[in-house]
């Protein structure tokens, strides 16, 4: 087997910018920042038509508003120098962050890069509690979900905090973007509560092809994601890169087989759940495992989620879009299964796992975990419980019913326009003459 | 025998069917239709484009019933429906001079009688 440079000692010998590794960096934000427009039409899909614009705006309004939460200070408390818990402020308003190298790349790229993730976590959150809240609130929930939960976990993480020191090995974020998100919208879900008609009547995905499209769109993004992960174009990159490309493959097939031998039918809506969930699983373990043992991680991973769903959906737990049993469970699954197949011969900055003769790194992982749970779950708490002592949080039983796309935002997804009536900005209806209307334009 | 048609808020569908089929009532058709109810328009935006929309999402329910079923049915009905606000729909009860079932070619009452009921 080869044995791949050491990133950090690369970083470390060279601190200047290296076009090769911004070239890719570049490419890597972009994808990374399709990967929530994706999640727009993975999600728009899985609700009922009246709400689909509602969910895809969830994910949209994140782009904004986290995206600006970031900029601000977000990133500076995730990324800067701090303690052990949180990062300090120097870069607060992005002071401090020029085109002077971090690593080999840019700072305002690393900047841009780092503020994707924190875009599509929050936007990851809003499926648990699509079809019923209301849409202030929820931009004041993912832009303080932002500042009090995604920064300090990604500081403790990647920002040198206290579970980075320990040695915790979460290559592109299963525990600070998926176990973070999971567990938040499994809180979510249950402070807002059921929705009005959930366990009454079958609530059905209204596009499947949407579903399957951002399915579809999120791999593609994910290879930035896991891929820009390296923060360089090379072998690490490569290698994460090609666990990305074969884990959901594994995934799939074990999703669609499970399906198969359970129901009869391979469904498509399971096939591009299954795709999703290898993405999270592998997302961890990219850079740290062999390409045969993602195969294996993709093919595992499948039976905690499916069986999650299976069991969630007859409970009275209405994480609508099964965010905890994808992300949660999916990510705990990654992050577990990092430390038993993580090896030094592939990523030498990494560690050995279990199965190379290091138990203790599964430990490790499990510390990570609970941590991240616990911190996650006990914030999101509070933020939606001090939220609601300010405003609803919940749309009206009677707006739920007509949908949020007409009452949140004043359009429908499928409308014919038939019984319509154009409203003049100046002129009201009864002043212009209607034309058409008159005998003589009739004769004519 | 009488035919019941129903006009309904689409948001009130699933209530009037849990409370038709608790009254026995099956066999029923049911479709989307526009209309308008005399109910506040509803103003929607798109890009700049202010309009009102003044036809409103409706659901039609025919129902064909025999005369023991029909108090039971507006019942329901009604009861499913009502949120009190303006909007909520109609509901017409109309004489019918024929009913033919197409499988077995029974005539009215019969026609309208469900199989499983009338076996009892």
């Amino acid at each position: 087997m080869t044995r791949l440079p050491l990133l950090l000692a690369l970083q470390d010998a060279a601190p200047s910018v290296v076009p090769a590794d911004t070239a890719w960096m570049l490419v890597s934000t972009a994808l990374v920042l399709l990967m929530t427009p994706a999640l727009a039409f993975f999600y728009g899909g899985l609700v009922r038509s009246k709400n689909s614009l509602n969910t895809m705006m969830m994910s949209f309004a994140a782009l904004s508003v986290v995206g600006i939460a970031w900029a601000l200070l977000a990133y500076s408390l995730a990324f800067a120098d701090g303690n052990a818990w949180i990062g300090g402020t120097t870069n607060a308003l992005l002071a401090g962050v020029g085109t002077e190298a971090k690593g080999t790349i840019p700072h305002v790229l690393f900047m841009a890069y780092q503020g994707t993730f924190a875009i599509i976590t929050a936007a990851l959150i809003s499926g648990a509690i699509v079809e019923r809240m209301r849409f202030g609130p929820y931009l004041a929930f993912i832009a303080l979900w932002t500042l009090l939960v995604y920064a300090p976990v990604a500081h403790w993480v990647w920002g040198g905090g206290w579970l980075m020191t320990r040695g915790v090995l979460d290559f592109a974020g299963g525990t600070v973007v998926h176990i973070n998100a999971g567990v938040s919208a499994l809180v979510a879900a249950l402070v807002l509560g059921v929705r009005k008609d959930y366990g009454r009547q079958a609530i059905l995905p209204h596009n499947v092809p949407f579903v399957l499209l951002g399915a579809g769109l999120l791999w593609f993004g994910w290879f930035g994601f896991n891929g820009g992960s390296a923060l360089a174009a090379n072998e690490l990159a490569a290698l994460a890169f090609t666990n990305t490309f074969l884990a959901p493959m594994a995934t799939l097939l074990v999703w669609v087989l499970l399906d198969y031998f359970r129901t009869g039918r391979a469904t498509a809506v399971g096939g591009a759940t299954g795709i999703v969930i290898g993405l999270v699983a592998i997302t961890p373990a990219a850079g740290f495992i062999s390409p045969t043992s993602a195969l294996l991680l993709g093919g595992l991973a499948a039976f905690p989620s499916y069986f999650a769903i299976v069991v969630r959906s007859r409970t009275r737990l209405d994480d609508s879009l099964d965010v905890f049993a994808g992300h949660g469970i999916g990510g705990i699954t990654g992050a577990l299964l990092t430390g038993v197949f993580a090896s030094k011969a592939w990523n030498a900055a990494g560690n050995d796992g279990l199965l190379a003769g290091n138990p203790g790194q599964l430990g490790t992982q499990a510390l990570g975990v609970a941590s991240s749970i616990i911190y996650s779950a006990l914030v999101t708490f509070l933020i939606l419980k001090v939220l609601a002592l300010v405003t609803a949080l919940r749309a009206a039983p009677r707006a739920e019913g007509v949908g949020l796309d007409v009452t949140q935002h004043g359009e429908e997804a499928y409308t014919t326009g038939e019984g319509s009536i154009l409203v003049m900005p100046d002129a009201s209806p009864a002043t212009v003459p209607a034309r058409a209307l008159t005998p003589q334009a009739a004769a004519r | 025998m009488k035919l019941i048609v129903a006009i309904i808020r689409p948001d009130r569908l699933n209530e009037v069917l849990e409370a038709l089929y608790r009254a026995d009532v099956r066999g029923l058709t049911v479709s989307r239709v526009l209309g308008h109810g005399g109910e506040t328009d509803r103003v929607e935006t798109y890009r700049g484009t202010t309009v009102k929309m003044d036809l409103q999402e409706k659901v039609r329910l025919e129902i064909g019933v025999s005369e023991p079923f029909v108090d039971v049915t507006v019942k329901a009905i009604l009861g499913g429906a009502r949120t009190g606000e303006v909007g909520d729909g109609k509901v017409f009860v109309l004489d019918v001079n024929q009913v033919h079932r197409i499988r077995t070619g029974e005539r009215d009452e019969q026609a309208v009688t469900p199989a499983a009921l009338a076996q009892v």
